[in-house]
């Protein structure tokens, strides 16, 4: 194994991880600002590319296209708000359904199932031919995003998001309409994923149907593994804007991890198998650590003689 | 102040578990009233706290604070006119915001809520001056998340962020019932406290027929979801648990059916 082969992948891991790691920021709104596991994001990835290369093909600038990638992904998630806040549909449900008609969303903008842009003849907002600039051009966004999430959550509705993902029937009692909160921080975060899409779609040269396919996982991973990692850095010392950060980083360290494996040579299809079961033990550790502290098992051995 | 006309709310209609829980409920409140509401389980004391509020609509009858028709308003909209605290102390606040967070939100009740910030430098000064008249040490922890506190702080500031803004209509729903009695007893002398000091119209479900006597000046009994009886004043001050008793018998026919209210 070439060792050197791996160094100079890690660059790409970066830029990949960066451009994922803002998807992520928007994983982290609904999963742990709001509660709510939403499923919409695997569609609304791809909503996010196909509107981005389908519109710079049609001559538009790339940075406009991926105005209107963020605008797709807020309706995108409109659409969840609705199926769960006024329909009913149980929130997984809800962004399960908005997924799937996502597909055909997306098979329909675009034409066919895959459409090339390529940066010789566009001039892309990023791209993996030009890495350095990438993550240059990344780390800005994130940086403006992570800014903007930072004092939105600090305002009076940003509170009414966070109160509503932490206890809806006080929200309620306070007079916060919890529904309305629901899909704004829906459209939030899904307009964020949308914009991912658009940058990565950009960065690859190419927006395929299949590229969100697992997205959910993707974002899941690095928000556990940046709460995780942030925490045993700073402890208790770790604020909102450190958590916001250590989700990009934890989708950086999520993209240099999988490089690794590749390098190790785990085949690609397997990827996800890979992802998914990192994504499990993750979120079942604090459940065992839990467990492991107290269970019918050391009762047993405690009490029972 | 508030009006009930007649409301009727019935459960699982049509099912096994049919529950007529409110059957005809009028009651009128006169500013500054502080009734006691108390009866035995399923009388129906906080399905009519739960009409107030709004958290389902009533299937007939009408709700009326200050003239204004409530009846049609969501849970959300009639927050503007209620404080509430509720028997779970988990149940009031925000565990994972902060406890400056969680007044700064209660301050907003009825307000639009746009992208000012969400606290500012002003609400925080005046929220320490609020939480140290608490006595409970708090105003040292105002950037504590809420779910560190104890079941006693939590109801404490739970009762504070209901009366911030200085409600209509306060509703305690058993709020004491899940402490221990000494912090009951303070949770307690609290809202007394709070309630003469802003001249507050209140109600106040409670299990425990001698707070139901000692506190407010009036005190409805509810049985089969219906008010059977309703005492204010002079007559009230002088009620005993045994006449309470007597006259629950008198009026519904059948024994009380509450250890939790004859032990306590």
């Amino acid at each position: 194994m070439n060792v050197l082969s791996l160094f100079r992948a890690m660059p790409g891991s970066v830029a990949q991880g960066l451009i994922w790691g803002i998807m992520a920021l928007g994983v982290y709104i609904t999963y742990k600002i709001l509660n709510f596991a939403d499923l919409t994001v695997d569609g609304t990835l791809g909503t996010g590319g196909a509107v981005a290369v389908m519109l710079i093909l049609n001559g538009w600038p790339p940075a406009v296209a991926l105005i209107f990638a963020f605008a797709a992904g807020m309706l995108a998630g409109l659409v969840t708000g609705i199926l769960h806040t006024v329909l009913g549909i149980p929130d997984i449900l809800s962004g399960i359904l908005t997924q799937i008609a996502l597909y055909s969303i997306n098979m329909n903008i675009m034409g066919r199932s895959n459409q090339a842009v390529s940066v010789d003849k566009y001039n892309l907002v990023v791209s993996l031919r030009y890495i350095p600039a990438a993550i240059v051009t990344t780390v800005i966004f994130l940086v403006v995003i992570i800014g903007v999430l930072y004092w939105y959550f600090g305002t009076e509705q940003g509170f009414t998001i966070r109160a509503t993902g932490c206890n809806p029937n006080m929200s309620r009692a306070q007079g916060i309409n919890t529904n309305f909160a629901k899909v704004l921080a829906l459209v939030l975060s899904n307009g964020l994923v949308g914009l991912a899409g658009g940058l990565y779609a950009q960065y690859q040269g190419n927006s395929d149907v299949n590229m969100g396919r697992g997205a959910i996982v993707i974002g899941l991973a690095a928000v556990i593994i940046g709460e995780v990692l942030g925490e045993a850095i700073f402890g208790k010392r770790l604020n909102f804007i450190g958590r916001l950060a250590f989700v990009a980083i934890g989708a950086i360290i999520y993209y240099v991890v999988i490089a690794f494996v590749l390098w190790l040579g785990l085949p690609s299809e397997d990827m996800k198998l890979f992802s998914a079961i990192v994504v499990s033990i993750f979120l079942a550790v604090p459940y065992l650590k839990g467990k492991s502290k107290t269970s019918f098992k050391k009762a047993a051995k405690n009490g029972g003689n | 102040m508030l009006e009930i006309k007649n409301i009727y709310k019935t459960f699982n209609i049509g099912t096994i578990n049919e529950k007529h829980a409110l059957n005809g409920v009028s009651l009128t409140l006169n500013d500054g009233d502080f009734v006691t509401v108390i009866g035995g389980n399923g009388a129906g004391k906080s399905t009519l706290l739960n009409a107030i509020a709004g958290v389902w609509p009533v299937d007939s009858g009408s709700l009326i604070i200050d003239g204004q028709d409530i009846t049609g308003l969501p849970e959300y909209k009639r927050a503007t006119y209620l404080g509430r605290v509720f028997q779970d102390p988990m149940t009031g606040t925000a565990a994972t915001m902060e406890i400056e967070e969680n007044l700064a939100l209660a301050a907003r009740r009825g307000a639009s809520r746009g992208l000012k910030w969400g606290i500012t430098h002003n609400e925080r000064k005046k929220y320490h001056e609020l939480l140290k008249e608490l006595d409970l040490g708090l105003e040292d922890r105002m950037t504590s998340k809420v779910g560190l506190l104890s079941g006693g702080q939590r109801q404490a500031l739970t009762l504070l962020m209901a009366t911030l803004k200085q409600p209509k209509l306060l509703l305690l729903d058993e709020h004491t019932a899940a402490l221990d009695p000494k912090t009951a007893a303070k949770v307690l002398s609290l809202s007394d406290k709070i309630i003469a000091e802003n001249h507050l119209t209140a109600m106040m479900v409670t299990h425990n027929m001698k707070d139901a006597i000692v506190h407010g000046n009036r005190l409805i009994m509810m049985n089969d979801g219906k008010i059977i009886f309703d005492i204010s004043g002079e007559e009230k001050k002088n009620l005993t648990v045994e006449d309470l008793l007597m006259k629950f018998e008198e009026i519904s026919g059948e024994e009380f059916a509450n250890d939790k209210a004859l032990l306590a």
